[in-house]
This record gives structure tokens, sequence and C-alpha cells, in this order.
């Protein structure tokens, strides 16, 4: 179709906390990496992106442009809580779509450091009571009115399901995290690159039960870039660039509608479900067609969910799934042979693009000890709470021409 | 006798009679908790204020274990589906930490309040959670 986009260059930071880099030495080192794998200087993209979300206000695309290159193009700010790197990839692609621009730069980055429990203030219990806030709440209700705290959220949304479904229990979720530390090995970007036996994972302290420490993911720092342009653009470049582009088959972002439960906990069901429904009829394939998938276990517990919201098993079968192996790197899906959110890690801003990152490095067969053979299709999905979720539809060059 | 007031202004404290107030859709019938300028639901903009049952299930539930310093853990954090409509987070106020199957979803449970909490001039806030009743998991 005319109308699709390609992306034709992709880079990751390793993840990790890095200390002495700030956000601009990050995402200038991902836009480089980026813009070297795609054969182009700076002076070519005709629009930039960038998601990060702890400096929304204070304009990273424009300061990244003050030192890799303020050519005066068009820079966009995309702040979508966890989705945000997805959402600028999507922003750019609506402007090549819109025809503003033939080439684009999306970066996602993330400072986080160690950051500890996210999501939640602190209590605030001297003062005078005084009702305040939508709730009336007279002082902090955290701990008594039960929980925001990212583990605590996504473990009851994890004992949901389990609670609905037979053969899910900490159990189900704990395999989800030795899978994933246990693919990380094999990682030279990931944050952590140790594995795990179940008994020391569900033996590691508890955060959030069923969530130990080693079933929630890390804070820390990171980049992710990549480069894209339009058909008509990509059949200008090299035979070598159109040999290693990959085409975006379906970028598809939906939000959570209201349901009775919105009172009580987010829902991140909805949103992924009606993203990848979306995602699939645009892209014209089914969940059984995907070589890999890149998925948003910032919990271990999340993980399971999106199986079933993905459809990468029978509905209701994601204990099933984990159990027989469905996710692994030899199984039937591949899913999350970066190491995931969990042991990689997630930079808020940047996860978004290091999913894609990571999916186009397989199409390519350029991920060297992790590669998962033959690898032509492969989806990208995020989840930010609030709710938004996002996935992308990745397809190899020769798959999609 | 020092004052007491809610925690939220959704808990009614009603002497000997606490209850849970929602703001319910008069269009579509959604409720709320939380002050609306319209409803999430279906757009409606009129609302009428709904008593909520006192009794219902558990829905889900952590254990949390790690928490910002100075809220006291372990704590039980639940979903509880509320008899007769809406879905409400609150605390279980009883039951054994040690063994989460003790808060399996489907254990029904009933409002209690307890207070919360005590400001500089001495009045008590009171919050509300939820008691088990009897396993109701088969």
């Amino acid at each position: 179709m005319s109308d699709d986009v390609w992306i034709i260059g992709a880079a990751m930071t390793p993840f990790g906390r890095y200390g002495g880099k700030d956000v601009i030495d990050l995402a200038s080192e991902a836009a480089q990496l980026a813009l070297g794998d795609a054969g182009l200087s700076v002076t070519e993209i005709q629009v930039l992106v960038v998601g990060n979300v702890a400096q929304a206000d204070k304009m990273v695309a424009q300061r990244l442009q003050q030192q890799i290159g303020q050519t005066g193009i068009p820079a966009f700010n995309v702040a979508n809580a966890c989705a945000t790197g997805a959402s600028a990839l999507r922003f750019a692609m609506s402007e090549i779509r819109a025809g503003n621009a033939d080439m684009g730069l999306v970066v996602g980055v993330e400072v986080m450091g160690k950051a500890g429990l996210i999501g939640i203030r602190p209590p605030n219990r001297d003062r005078i009571f005084e009702p305040a806030g939508r709730y009336g709440a007279v002082m902090s209700v955290e701990g008594l009115l039960g929980t925001g705290t990212m583990p605590g959220i996504f473990a009851q949304l994890g004992v949901e399901y389990a609670g609905q479904h037979d053969g899910v229990g900490a159990e189900q979720f704990a395999k989800v995290a030795v899978k994933n530390h246990d693919n990380s090995a094999l990682n030279p970007l990931a944050q952590y690159r140790k594995r795990y036996s179940l008994e020391e994972v569900m033996a590691a302290p508890m955060i959030s039960w069923p969530n130990t420490n080693l079933m929630c993911c890390p804070t820390g720092d990171g980049a992710a870039a990549v480069v894209v342009c339009s058909a008509a653009r990509l059949r200008t470049m090299d035979p070598d660039t159109r040999r290693r582009a990959v085409k975006i088959s379906a970028s598809a972002i939906q939000t959570a509608p209201w349901t009775e439960g919105d009172a009580a906990l987010p829902d991140i069901n909805a949103a992924t479900r009606l993203a990848a429904a979306a995602a699939y009829e645009a892209a014209g394939i089914g969940p059984s067609d995907l070589d890999i998938v890149e998925l948003h276990d910032c919990f271990a517990t999340a993980e399971l969910l999106h199986y079933d919201n993905l459809g990468l098993c029978e509905p209701g079968g994601a204990g099933d799934f984990i159990d027989s192996g469905g996710p692994m790197r030899n199984g039937r899906t591949p899913v999350n042979v970066s190491g995931g959110l969990l042991s990689k890690g997630h930079p808020l801003g940047a996860t978004g693009v290091a999913g894609v990152f990571e999916v186009v490095t397989h199409l390519r067969a350029e991920a060297g000890d992790r590669q998962v053979p033959d690898a032509k299709v492969g989806l990208a999905h995020v989840l930010g709470l609030g709710t938004v979720a996002a996935i992308h539809v990745l397809e190899r060059a020769a798959n999609a021409a | 006798m020092s004052a007491r007031v809610p925690l939220v202004n959704y808990l009614v404290l009603d002497d000997g009679d606490p209850h849970l107030l929602a703001l319910r859709c008069d269009s579509c019938g959604a409720k709320f908790f939380n002050r609306r300028n319209a409803c999430a639901s279906c757009g409606g903009r009129g609302f009428t204020a709904t008593r909520m049952a006192n009794t219902g299930r558990i829905r889900t539930f952590s254990i949390v274990h790690r928490a910002p310093k100075g809220i006291p853990v372990p704590f039980v954090a639940a979903v509880i589906d509320l008899d007769n409509g809406g879905r409400i987070q609150a605390n279980v106020l009883n039951g054994d930490v040690l063994n989460p199957d003790t808060f399996w979803p489907g254990t029904q449970v009933r409002l209690a309040t307890f207070d919360a909490g005590t400001d500089s001039a001495g009045t008590v806030a009171v919050g509300f959670g939820y008691e088990i009743e009897k396993e109701a998991h088969v």
C-alpha cells in the first residue's frame, strides 16, 4: 500500500543504571546509532518525535536537536505513560502518512536511576483533616483503602485472572519470570543477565503477593531509536537498506472503555484486546502467524494475562500456555526473548521503541545468540496504566513484498 | 468526645449504620464513587446518590509486603464485588496473611469500619474495609 511506513534504522543503548549520563546523552547515543544503522545523516530527517515521561514538559526533542543537529524540522514531545515510546512511533507514522514528511526519527528515552516503588505519594498524616481531591479524602489512603503501588495493582490483576481460570496460580506467574530472566542471559543489551530457578524466583523477597522482587521489573536508564520512512522514499534507497527494511503492518492504539471495575482497578485487558483486534485486522494476520512477540511484562502477572489478551493461547488458557512451554524461546510463540521488562529493563519512555527494536532485529536475522530462527512476522505491545495499549505488527521486507 | 469524620466522602458514617454512597447515572445506571463532571459510560450529566450494599465477594486481592515508608505491612489490598452491583477497592481486615487461600476470589465479606488516624486537632478519620464472613470458595 502506498501509505505503508517502513523502519530502515533501529538501535538501543544497553539498559541499566548509568549514573553519569543524562537524558540527552542517552537519546543522542540511540539516535546516532539508529541514523548510522540507516546510513543517514541527521540532515536527511524531516520530523523528530521524542518520547519521555519524567521530563515531558522540558522539550527533550529540542534539547536533543541542540546536541545532534538543529536543522529546523518539526519536533514533537510525546508522553503517554508506559506507552510513550510506542505513541511516539505512531505519531511519526502519522506525520509520514499525512504527507508532512518522508523520513522521521523516533527516540524513546528515560533516566530513572534506582527509583524504588513508583506511582504512589508518601502519606501525609499529620495535618488538619480536610476533604481533598475527587474522593474527598482527608488523608492519604495508601495502605488504608487498598494500594496504588504498581506491584500491588498488577498483582491484583493477576489474581483476578487466577480466580476466573483454573490452572493459574503463583507458580504459573513465577514461571514467566524464570523464562524472561533466562532469556536475558543471551541479550548483551539487558539490564540484568542472570538466570534463576523457579524455587529462587518464588523464594525471593515478597513485594506484593504473588509478585516477588524477581517478578517485578527494575527501574533504570536507557534509550532506543528507529528511523521511519515512506514507501516512496524507501524505493529510492540502496538495495541493502531495502533488504533490511521492516514494514510496519499495523499500528493500533486503544484506551480502556468504561467498566464498573474502573472505580477499583485499572482495566489492562480491554485496551490490549481492542488494540490486538485492530492490529490483526490491519495487518491481515492472526496470532498464529506471529514468530516473535515482545509484550509488556512490567510484572510477571501481567505477561500471563497478555497471552490471553493477544490471543496467543486458547481463551482462559494462559496457565496451560506457560506450563506447556508455549512462550519459551523454542516454543510455539516465543515471548520476550529480549528478557522483557522484567530483566532487560523498563526505562519508561524508551520501552516501546526498544520492543520494536527487538522485533526488527530478529526480522533482520541480526539478533545473534538470541535470534529466533526464520522470524518473518512479529508483534510489539506496551501498556500504559491509566489506561492505553499500543501494538505494532512488523514484517520483514521479503515477507511484506 | 473527639470529632469523627469519614476518611473519604463516599463513606457515610450515620451512627451505627455505616455504608457507601455511590453516584448513579440517571441515564445508564453506571455507578461512581468520585466527584463527576459527567458519566464516563454514556456522557450523561444527571446523577442520584445511591446506597450500596454492605456485603459482597472478594474479586481479587494482593498481600502487600512493600509500601512507602510509614505504612504498616503486610496488609491485604482487595477489590470487592458488592452485592447488587458496584466494585470498590479496600483492605480485607481479617484473615491469615500467611495463607493467601484465605482471601481467594469468591470469599464473602461484609463492610466494617476502623479508626484510620487522628489529626493534630484530635479529629479521628474513620476508614472502611471488609471482614471475611465465611468460606464461599468451593
